[in-house]
């Protein structure tokens, strides 16, 4: 039996691997994805509570979450590829313009 | 024809223009036709509007020619304006005649010179001024022609400017003539405040003499004896009489042009031309006629030994000046003009005349080293004759009568010491002059033999001028012979322009048949004509002439003895106490004296020149030593303080603001470390305080 508990675990699992990426990885396109990892456990939680709780809220925001989360990738991708233009590179330890 | 008056002082102007301008680029006879072309025409001018004047009615013989508005200054104007009148048209006349003359002299005395293009343009120039000063119709057109005619001359003495003789020569007649100008424009001055006090603001002549009663006298007089100090300057009157000797270092023509027949007659001019002002204060006149008879004396008592033919003619000149102050001093105004007009001429004579001598002599000047010229060059030495006799006061030549008239006007006045030194310097000019005469052109020639080869007549560019002017010399004194019908023509022609001055000066000084001088001067003067032709010299003529015939005898016996003392036939009659070196050595201190000028010019040295000297010599080195160096040590000091202040600048104000600097940069080293540019890093520290948030929110 599936319970709320279960997609808390989850949902945390998801965070921390979302955030390991963030702060582990070099290459920049796989920090934006560990970032959708990020959005994706919060998307969970919300959809979960809602489930359980039979409020429709949560499940109604997790959906503009998904809308507002697109078009925040589309952008994050333009301003990389802008990046990469500019620094010939995607390794986020070699972008460091700006360094004191 | 009166309205082209203008065209006179014009034409020379655009001479001495064109001559200025173009004088190195033009042959030389163009530059000599330029300039005796403009005289020419000026002189045809002047005699046109003499004959116009002459066809008006003597009461309106006064016509101001406006030409344009010179000056203006809220209700004080000036204007460039031409006065005819009887004086001014017989002085322009005598301007540009004998001027005329001169200049066709000059092109030939002139012809080897580098300089003849600038020599005519001065010459042009020097005319111009001088019409300029006989012509103004107020004082300020007189001035500036004043000035002119000084600056001429200063010009024209220093003309071989190379020869340092001639261009100190020019400094002292610039400086010494500086003197009387300052009197002059002092009088100026004086006469426009005082007018302008009594609300007339003018310098118009017409205006000035219609006024001048309301004067009080003393300031009258003032005005009168500044104004003679001007001319004291000018016309080479006792004391500043020094520059005109040492004039003659210029060229001859000038010295006859401007030393003798004009610029230097400028003073009688004035003096005549504001007798209404002197006839105001009879006293001031006694001085200027006690001054000019003493000039006259002390000047040809100088000529008597002087050994250059020049300088004895310079000092004959401040002799005969001398004589013309007498005159417009006494208030006998026509004597003194008639006599300005007369010595114009055998004055001007006898200078190129000698002008003539030193040309053929090789620009010898001495006489000692001359003699015998008169079989040389006869037209010369026949003329020089012409003019020693006119100035010698002989009839009928034209200087007999002006001197004449001079001597009985000032023995009428009842100036009988005047009268007497008046006769004794006659007699020392007929010796001087005779003097002159015999040791330059008879006897034997005591030239080197190289001149005597060289000796020659000059051509007749040069004698035919010498041959008009003997002509004027012998004649010239027919416009003023008294015992004529009709009295003096000058007399009359004059009395328009001296009428409200002689009546007052005549009812001040005239002692019995000075009535007829008054009767002429009144209001209706061609009325008064034929009385004063009649009674008037009816009743003195007895008297003239008896006085005529002791100043011809004063004269005749200044001839004699010249010619017992150096005339070669009449010295082996003559007693040999009569041989000038024995009279000389007798008289050495005398004679030390008169050869000397009487040391005015050491005079002058020790008095003034030396201390003048002496005290800017002074102030060079206070300039020097005191002011230069106050100017130096402000400077170092200044350099010092700016040193100090570039000092404290670098290493105080630059250095706290470096310090600082360096301090924030020390400052912001250490701490800018923090921002990494990782991202990583700043998104771990986010992590990191989301954490410690999320462990503060657990634990409170």
């Amino acid at each position: 039996m599936l319970t709320l508990t279960h997609f808390l675990i989850l949902s945390f699992l998801l965070f921390l691997i979302g955030v390991a990426g963030v702060l582990i990885r070099r290459n920049i396109l796989i920090v934006l994805m560990s970032l959708e990892l990020i959005f994706n456990a919060v998307n969970i939680v919300l959809a979960a509570f809602s489930y359980y709780t039979g409020n429709l809220n949560g499940t109604i925001f997790v959906v503009f979450n998904i809308t507002v989360a697109a078009a925040e990738v589309a952008i994050g991708l333009a301003i990389l590829v802008c990046v990469y233009r500019r620094s010939q590179t995607v390794y986020v330890d070699e972008m460091d313009e700006m360094r004191g | 024809m009166i309205d082209y008056v203008w065209l006179i002082p014009l034409l020379p102007m655009m001479g001495a223009a064109v001559n200025g301008v173009l004088c190195s680029r033009m042959p030389k006879k163009a530059a000599g036709l330029i300039g005796c072309l403009s005289m020419g025409i000026a002189f045809l001018i002047s005699v046109s509007i003499l004959v116009k004047l002459l066809g008006l009615a003597p009461g309106e013989r006064s016509v101001e020619i406006t030409v344009f508005r010179w000056i203006t200054s809220g209700s004080f104007n000036i204007d460039i304006s031409f006065l005819v009148d009887p004086l001014s048209t017989l002085m322009i006349l005598v301007v540009t005649g004998v001027g005329f003359l001169i200049h066709v002299y000059s092109v030939g005395y002139m012809h080897h010179d580098s300089g003849f293009g600038r020599y005519f343009s001065y010459l042009n120039l020097f005319v111009f001024f001088m019409l300029m000063l006989v012509l103004g119709s107020n004082y300020l057109v007189m001035f500036l022609g004043w000035e002119g005619v000084g600056l001429c001359s200063y010009l024209l003495i220093g003309f071989w400017y190379h020869k340092k003789s001639a261009s100190d020569a020019g400094k002292k007649a610039f400086v010494v003539n500086r003197i009387g100008d300052f009197g002059f424009i002092l009088g100026l001055f004086v006469l426009f405040w005082s007018l302008s006090g009594h609300g007339i603001s003018s310098l118009g002549f017409k205006e000035v003499f219609a006024n001048i009663h309301h004067l009080n006298p003393n300031i009258v007089g003032l005005i009168a004896v500044l104004l003679f100090i001007g001319a004291v300057g000018k016309s080479a009157q006792f004391p500043l009489h020094v520059w005109l000797p040492d004039a003659m270092e210029g060229p001859t023509p000038v010295s006859a042009l401007i030393h003798a027949a004009t610029m230097v007659t400028a003073g009688v001019y004035m003096v005549a031309r504001n007798s209404a002002i002197y006839s105001m204060v009879p006293a001031v006149g006694e001085a200027v006629a006690v001054i000019g008879i003493f000039t006259a004396c002390l000047a040809a008592t100088i000529g008597l030994v002087q050994n250059d033919i020049k300088r004895v003619l310079a000092y004959s000149t401040v002799s005969q000046l001398g004589y013309m102050f007498a005159a417009v001093g006494v208030g006998a105004y026509t004597a003194g003009i008639f006599h300005l007009m007369t010595h114009a001429f055998f004055k001007g004579l006898l200078f190129l005349g000698s002008g003539s001598v030193i040309h053929a002599m090789s620009d010898e000047q001495d006489m000692r080293k001359m003699g015998g010229l008169h079989s040389h060059m006869k037209i010369t030495s026949t003329t020089f004759i012409i003019g020693a006799l006119a100035i010698a006061g002989m009839p009928p030549f034209s200087g007999f009568w002006s001197k004449d008239e001079i001597l009985w006007e000032s023995f009428r006045g009842g100036h009988y010491l005047i009268w007497a030194v008046g006769l004794f310097t006659a007699f020392l000019t007929a010796f001087y002059m005779f003097r002159q005469v015999f040791m330059t052109f008879t006897g034997e020639c005591r030239a080197d033999s190289h001149t005597k080869e060289h000796l020659h007549e000059s051509p007749s560019v040069m004698t035919v001028p010498l041959i008009i002017l003997a002509f004027f010399a012998i004649v010239g004194g027919v416009v003023g012979i008294p015992f004529l019908a009709g009295g003096s023509k000058l007399h009359h022609f004059l009395s328009p322009v001296f009428g409200h001055g002689a009546a007052t000066a005549a009812a001040a000084v005239s002692h019995g048949p000075g009535e007829a001088i008054a009767a002429v001067a009144g209001e209706g003067a061609h009325i008064a004509e034929s009385a004063a032709g009649a009674a008037g010299y009816a009743a003195h003529s007895s008297l003239e002439f008896i006085l005529m015939g002791v100043s011809v005898a004063a004269g005749l016996i200044g001839i004699f003895l010249a010619s017992l003392m150096y005339y070669a036939p009449m010295r082996a009659l003559a007693p040999s106490f009569l041989r000038p070196e024995v009279i000389a050595g007798r008289f050495s201190a005398l004679h030390t004296l008169l050869y000397n000028k009487y040391y005015v010019d050491e005079i002058y040295d020790a008095v003034v020149v030396n201390p003048v000297k002496r005290l800017c010599a002074w102030s060079l080195s206070f300039d020097l030593g005191i002011i230069d160096g106050i100017v130096n040590n402000t400077a170092w000091s200044t350099r010092l303080t700016a040193w100090f202040s570039h000092k404290f600048d670098i290493y105080m104000v630059d250095g706290l603001v470096n310090s600082l600097a360096t301090a924030v940069n020390f400052n912001s080293g250490i701490w800018r470390r923090l921002q990494t540019g990782y991202l990583q890093n700043y998104a771990l520290i986010f992590v990191l305080g989301i954490l410690a948030l999320v462990v503060r929110a657990l634990m409170g």
